[in-house]
C-alpha cells in the first residue's frame, strides 16, 4: 500500500551489497575466474618461437586425433576413471561403516579411533609417498616380513614397480591417506539424526541392520552424494601422490599416469622435453570439461532426486 | 641568507651524485655469476674467486646461485628483465640454445680459451650448423661402473673387460655369494636409460660415429648396435635386485654404500656421495667391450658451460675471466674440489681422488661421446630422451623386447625428424 502512496521514491543504492560482497568477488576473480579464462584462452593458440598466434580448436584436435598425444591423453583419462573408480568402491564404503561404528554408543574410545583414521589426511602427501614406498620397499620395507609371518609370504611382490599393480597400489596408499574425510563427514550426519526417530523404529521391531538401512541410509544419502562429488573433482584433478612416488614420467610405461601428472610434463616439459604452455593450457582445459560435465551430469540426475529432511 | 640556503641541497646532491658514481663504479669492476649448482658456494668462494685474483685481483667474482629446479625458469625472467649477471652457467644442449637464439648469450666466437677444447666438448653449446659458439665448456660427467673392492677381493674376482667377463664375474657373484651383483633400480626409470643404455651402448654404437649417424639420418635406432645394446640390457635382468622394478636411485645408492651390492652402474657424480657414506675402498671400470683389443668408447658427457650475458656491461672482464676458465689452473681447482664433475680442456689434469682419476683416465684410452638423444633429437614430439627412459626401463623389465624398444624409438624419431624420414 505504501508504495503506492509515494511511487516516484527511489529506493537508495544498495551500496551495502557492494561493500559486503566486494572483497570476496575481487579475490574469487583475480585468483579464479581470471586464471580460468585466460587458460580458455591459451588453449586456442600457438606459440612457435617466441610468436604466438590464434589457431583455434588445433590444440584440441591434437590432443585427441594425433597418435602422439592422443594415446597418452586416452591413457591418462583411462587411468583417471580406474583411480577414481577405486576410491568409490573402497574409500567412500569403507568411510560409511568407519562412521557408522564410530556413532555406535556403545563403542569406547571413539574420539581416540577418529583422530587416528583422521590423521593421515592432515599429513603432506609427499610424507605419504616416502613412508608407503618405504613400507613397501622390497628392499627395506616391512610388509614383505610381515606378510611371510602371517604365512602370505608368496604373494609379496614390488608392487609400485609392476606395471599391473603400480596404479592399484597407489590408489591404495590414496584411499588410505583421504577415508577420513568422507567418515567425518558422514559421521557428522549420523549424529543429526534425532534419537527419536531411531527409537520409533526400534518400537517397530526393527533391528540393527534394518535401522540402518531402512532410516539412516536414506537420511545421509545427501551426504554420500555430495562425498562422491568431491571424491569425483579430487580424483580428477590428483597429481601430487603420483608425482612424489612415481615422478612425472609417472612409469613404469605411464600405467600410473594422470590426467595431473599428463599436464605437468606437457605445460612445464620434463627433463628434454620443453614444455608448452599452449598445449598445457588445453590439456588443463579438458580436465576442467571432464569434471565440469561430470559434475552436471550428477547434479541433473542425481542431486535432484535426492530429499532432504529436516528435523 | 638565500646563499646558504640554496647552496646547502647543492652540496648534498653532489655527494649523492658522487655516492652513485662510486656505487656504480665499484659494480661495474664486479661479475655476477649465475649457476644452478648452489652445493659448489663455497668451492666458488674458497677456492675459485682467491685463485682468480691472485692473477687478476681488479676484478671481483659473486657467485650468485639459484636451486637447480628454479634455475632455468629463473634464469629467463632474469634475463628478460635485463637483471641477470654477467656469467651464465649454461645448461647443455637446448636450453642454452634457445637463450643464445633469443639473443641473450654472446656469441663466444674467437675466444682463445676455446682452443683448449675438443669438438665433442663444444657440441653441447654450439648451433646446429656449428658456426656459433655461445658458452665454454665447463665440466662433464663420465659413465662407467663403481664396484666393491672388499667384495671383489673376497670373491676373488678382477675387474671385467670384455661383456663375456662382465657377465662370468656377474655369475660368480650370484652364485657364489648373497650380495646383489647389479645394483640398479627401474623405479625411476632415468638410470635405465642414463646409467644402462647410455653408459654400455656407446661400445656398441661406436661413439661419435653412430650418435652423428642417427642426427644426420644414416643411421637408425633399429639397426644391430641399438638393438644390440636393448639386448645386453635385457641380460641385465637376472643380476638385479629382488624387486628391482620398485628400486629407487636413492634406494641403489644406499645398497651399495651399505656393502650389499657389488656392481653399480654409474655416474661419475656417485662418487662424491660414496666417498662420504661407504666405509670400504671402492673401484670403477669402463663399460666393457665385446672383445679383448677392441677400442672402448665412454660416454663422456657435457653437463656445465658457462657464458657470457649478451647485456652484460663487463663483457671484456668476462671474456678475461673464461679464458681462465679454460686453463689448466682452473681445471686442476675444479677437479679436485668436485670429484666426479670433469674438466673438458685437453690439459693434462692431476686429479688425486683415486676413483675419478680411473674414471678420467679412460678418455686417454678411449674414445669420447655425449649421451645420443641430447643434441637436436629431443626436439620433437615424441620426446627421444622420455621414449628412452621408457623403453630402456621395460626392456629390463622383461615387458618389452629388444626389438620392440628399437622399432618403438625409432617410430617415434621418424615422425617429425626430416633425416630419419
Amino acid at each position: 500500500m505504501s508504495s503506492s502512496i509515494q511511487p516516484e521514491e527511489k529506493k537508495p543504492f544498495p551500496w551495502h551489497l557492494i561493500v559486503f560482497l566486494g572483497p570476496g568477488l575481487l579475490i574469487y576473480v583475480t585468483f579464479s575466474v581470471y586464471p580460468l579464462l585466460d587458460t580458455l584462452i591459451l588453449s586456442l593458440y600457438q606459440e612457435q618461437s617466441g610468436e604466438s598466434y590464434f589457431v583455434g580448436l588445433e590444440n584440441f584436435v591434437t590432443l585427441v586425433t594425433d597418435e602422439n598425444w592422443s594415446s597418452a591423453f586416452w591413457n591418462a583419462l583411462s587411468n583417471n576413471f580406474q583411480f577414481f573408480a577405486f576410491h568409490m568402491l573402497l574409500q567412500n564404503p569403507i568411510g560409511l561403516i568407519l562412521a557408522v561404528l564410530l556413532s555406535s554408543p556403545k563403542l569406547r574410545l571413539a574420539g581416540t579411533y577418529r583422530t587416528l583414521i583422521f590423521m593421515p589426511t592432515m599429513l603432506s602427501v609427499v610424507i605419504i609417498g616416502f613412508v608407503w614406498q618405504l613400507i613397501l620397499s622390497p628392499i627395506w620395507g616391512i610388509s614383505e616380513e610381515f606378510l611371510y609371518n602371517i604365512g602370505l609370504g608368496q604373494f609379496f611382490d614390488a608392487w609400485l614397480g609392476k606395471e599391473g599393480s603400480a596404479l592399484v597400489t597407489l590408489s591404495f596408499i590414496s584411499v588410505w591417506q583421504f577415508v577420513g574425510i568422507p567418515m567425518m563427514l558422514i559421521y557428522a550426519t549420523l549424529l543429526n539424526i534425532p534419537d527419536d526417530i531411531i527409537d520409533a523404529s526400534t518400537v517397530d521391531g526393527a533391528n540393527a541392520f534394518q535401522t540402518f538401512l531402512y532410516i539412516k541410509l536414506p537420511l545421509i544419502l545427501p551426504t554420500i552424494a555430495m562425498v562422491s562429488i568431491l571424491t569425483f573433482v579430487a580424483n580428477f584433478n590428483a597429481f601430487e601422490l603420483i608425482y612424489a612416488v612415481k615422478g612425472a614420467l609417472a612409469g613404469p610405461n605411464f600405467s600410473t599416469d594422470l590426467l595431473g601428472t599428463f599436464f605437468y610434463r606437457t605445460f612445464f616439459g620434463f627433463q628434454l622435453q620443453q614444455g608448452s604452455s599452449t598445449m598445457g593450457a588445453a590439456v588443463a582445459t579438458l580436465m576442467f570439461l571432464i569434471i565440469l560435465v561430470g559434475v552436471m551430469l550428477f547434479l541433473f540426475f542425481v542431486q535432484r532426486r535426492i530429499q532432504r529432511f529436516q528435523f | 641568507m638565500l646563499k646558504v640556503r640554496s647552496a646547502l641541497p647543492h652540496k648534498t646532491l653532489t655527494c649523492l651524485a658522487a655516492l652513485m658514481l662510486a656505487g656504480t663504479a665499484s659494480a661495474s669492476n664486479t661479475l655476477y655469476v649465475e649457476s644452478w649448482r648452489s652445493d659448489d658456494a663455497n668451492i666458488w668462494s674458497d677456492t675459485i674467486i682467491p685463485a682468480f685474483n691472485k692473477h687478476y685481483p681488479d676484478i671481483k667474482l659473486q657467485f650468485a646461485p639459484t636451486p637447480p629446479t628454479d634455475y632455468n625458469s629463473a634464469l629467463q625472467a632474469k634475463l628478460q628483465a635485463g637483471s641477470a649477471g654477467d656469467i651464465i652457467t649454461c645448461r647443455p644442449f637446448d636450453a642454452s640454445l634457445q637463450l643464445f637464439k633469443s639473443g641473450y648469450l654472446e656469441s663466444l666466437n674467437g675466444l682463445e680459451g676455446l682452443n683448449d677444447f675438443s669438438d665433442v666438448a663444444k657440441s653441447a653449446w654450439v648451433t646446429d650448423d656449428g658456426s656459433e659458439q655461445f658458452c665454454l665448456p665447463m665440466a662433464s660427467v663420465i659413465h662407467g661402473f663403481i664396484y666393491n673392492k672388499e667384495i671383489f677381493e673376497e670373491l676373488n674376482l678382477s675387474v671385467p673387460n670384455t661383456q663375456k667377463e662382465f657377465f662370468d664375474t656377474l655369475a660368480t657373484i650370484k652364485s657364489e655369494s648373497r650380495y646383489t651383483p647389479l645394483d640398479m633400480g627401474t623405479a625411476d626409470q632415468w638410470e635405465a636409460a642414463t646409467m644402462g643404455f647410455q653408459n654400455i651402448g656407446p661400445n656398441f654404437w661406436k661413439g661419435e660415429t653412430g650418435r652423428k649417424g642417427l642426427i644426420d639420418g644414416s643411421a637408425k635406432l633399429t639397426d644391430q648396435p641399438y638393438v644390440d645394446t636393448w639386448k645386453e640390457l635385457a641380460k641385465w635382468k637376472p643380476y638385479l635386485g629382488r624387486g628391482f622394478e620398485a628400486q629407487k636411485y636413492s634406494d641403489s645408492q644406499n645398497l651399495f654404500t651399505l656393502g650389499r651390492a657389488a656392481i653399480y652402474p654409474a655416474g661419475s657424480w656417485d662418487i662424491q656421495t660414496f666417498n662420504n657414506q661407504a666405509d670400504f675402498e671402492f673401484g670403477a671400470f669402463k663399460p666393457p667391450v665385446l672383445k679383448e683389443g677392441d677400442t672402448c668408447y665412454i660416454s663422456d658427457h657435457t653437463d656445465i658451460g658457462i657464458g657470457i650475458n649478451a647485456a652484460s656491461k663487463n663483457k671484456e672482464a668476462a671474456k678475461i675471466f673464461l679464458n681462465w676458465m679454460a686453463s689448466a689452473e682452473f681445471g686442476a681447482l675444479f677437479a679436485n674440489a668436485v670429484p666426479g664433475f670433469f674438466p673438458l680442456s685437453n690439459h693434462t689434469i692431476a686429479i688425486k681422488d683415486p676413483v675419478a682419476k680411473e674414471f678420467i683416465s679412460w678418455r686417454s684410452q678411449c674414445e669420447s661421446t655425449i649421451r645420443n638423444s641430447y643434441q637436436i633429437l629431443s626436439r620433437g614430439t615424441p620426446n627421444l630422451e622420455n621414449q628412452l627412459w621408457n623403453v630402456s626401463a621395460q626392456v629390463i623389465n622383461g615387458t618389452m623386447t629388444p626389438e620392440e624398444a628399437a622399432s618403438e624409438t625409432q617410430k617415434g624419431l621418424e615422425q617429425w625428424y626430416a633425416p630419419q624420414q
